[in-house]
């Protein structure tokens, strides 16, 4: 039962998402595309492009696409896929819901002590080598091309990924301005 | 009476930040100011200090950072009807659009065209994941005695396997213990 998976799925990555939208990439690739396959690599990726240029949270507009997606690749209609967005969006929402109305006045008080602060300090370089890993994952044959059957297409990949990597770092170009060069480079080029 | 008088304001909240969900790219934190202007500035629903408190507690409980902020300020508000309100409110414009996107886009994914242009993006987006880790390093604090911990929670991932979430589990775990024994040191 695809609906019972996907709030299972949303629910802990909402749970375990720590450090904002970046960290939560690496969770719901792990469990969309490692574990259940619902999605293929490239679709992942297309996903994040259009959430990174679509506005609000890039974690919200990951969830309800990769729901929705993923129902619609199991071979439900259109309906069923609607519904599957919807729970996947408030799957992701519930629990730091119900965990912020437990803690919130508890965990104010304990915020400056030096427990927190240590296990914030060990976390946040953590989540570091997730996002990371989660760059690393997806530099597949699939994105990329493979480089000895595609190899035209796995050097333009290499060089628009060098691109993009420089001006986004080094001289701040916004990314929907970044993706929107590079799809026109790829309809140029391909 | 005072439950009434906020109760009036539900509407103004919800489409309030509505608003903010709909209008601003780029995730969390770019959110923030805007809800600062109109929460504090705005309309006096909480002080600065509170606005500020929600801050610290929305940065260290797991979820959505601009979801948290959005959830605290409405329970502190008007307690949990408050807190699904402004939740609702930002999130829906997301939901909303990536939904009509997404049964758009099944269409047009056979179009060679589109196609194309995919092919030119796909590397974009993961140097785009790859760009923001070095500006997260920094913002952690990620020094020469610290490096070691996203180097092995990296390997972890790609060579040997382990799911993000084990990561994730074992750094707290792990920064919870040494946090213990270092302020059991201190005192």
């Amino acid at each position: 039962m695809i609906f019972l998976k996907l709030f299972i799925v949303f629910s802990k990555i909402g749970i375990f998402n720590f450090g904002g939208g970046y960290a939560m990439i690496s969770l719901i690739h792990n469990e969309v595309v490692v574990k259940n396959h619902w999605l293929s690599s490239s679709e992942f990726t297309d996903i994040i492009a259009i959430s990174q240029s679509t506005p609000g949270p890039i974690g919200i507009n990951c969830a309800t696409y990769a729901g929705y997606t993923s129902v619609i690749n199991d071979g439900y209609p259109q309906w069923a896929a609607v519904l599957g967005s919807i729970l996947a969006s408030v799957s992701v929402l519930w629990l730091p819901f119900l965990l912020m109305l437990a803690v919130s006045r508890v965990l104010l008080k304990y915020s400056k002590t030096t427990t927190l602060k240590t296990m914030f300090s060990v976390l946040r370089p953590a989540i570091v080598g997730l996002v990371a890993a989660a760059a690393i994952l997806l530099m597949s044959a699939e994105n990329f091309g493979n480089p000895q059957t595609e190899t035209f297409k796995f050097i333009t990949s290499i060089l628009l990924f060098i691109f993009v990597f420089i001006g986004n770092r080094i001289y701040k170009i916004h990314p929907i301005l970044l993706l929107v060069l590079s799809g026109i480079a790829g309809l140029i080029i391909y | 009476m005072e439950t009434t008088q906020k109760d009036s304001n539900n509407k103004r909240m919800f489409l309030s930040f509505f608003k903010i969900g709909a209008f601003t790219l780029g995730g969390g934190y770019a959110m923030l100011p805007i809800m600062e202007r109109e929460v504090v500035d705005k309309y006096n629903w909480l002080s600065r200090e509170e606005f500020m408190n929600i801050m610290v507690v929305a940065q260290s409980t797991p979820g959505l950072f601009a979801i948290n902020m959005a959830s605290h300020i409405g329970t502190k508000y008007n307690g949990v009807k408050g807190g699904i309100i402004c939740t609702l409110g930002v999130a829906l414009p997301s939901i909303i659009c990536i939904l009509l996107i997404a049964m758009f886009f099944q269409l047009f994914k056979e179009n060679i065209y589109v196609q194309k242009i995919f092919l030119g993006i796909r590397p974009a987006v993961v140097a785009l994941i790859a760009a923001p880790c070095f500006s997260m390093a920094r913002s952690a604090h990620i020094t020469l005695p610290t490096a070691w911990i996203p180097i092995v929670c990296c390997l972890l991932i790609v060579p040997f396997g382990f799911s993000p979430i084990l990561v994730i589990l074992i750094a707290a775990v792990g920064g919870f213990i040494y946090g213990k024994i270092k302020s059991h040191s201190k005192s």
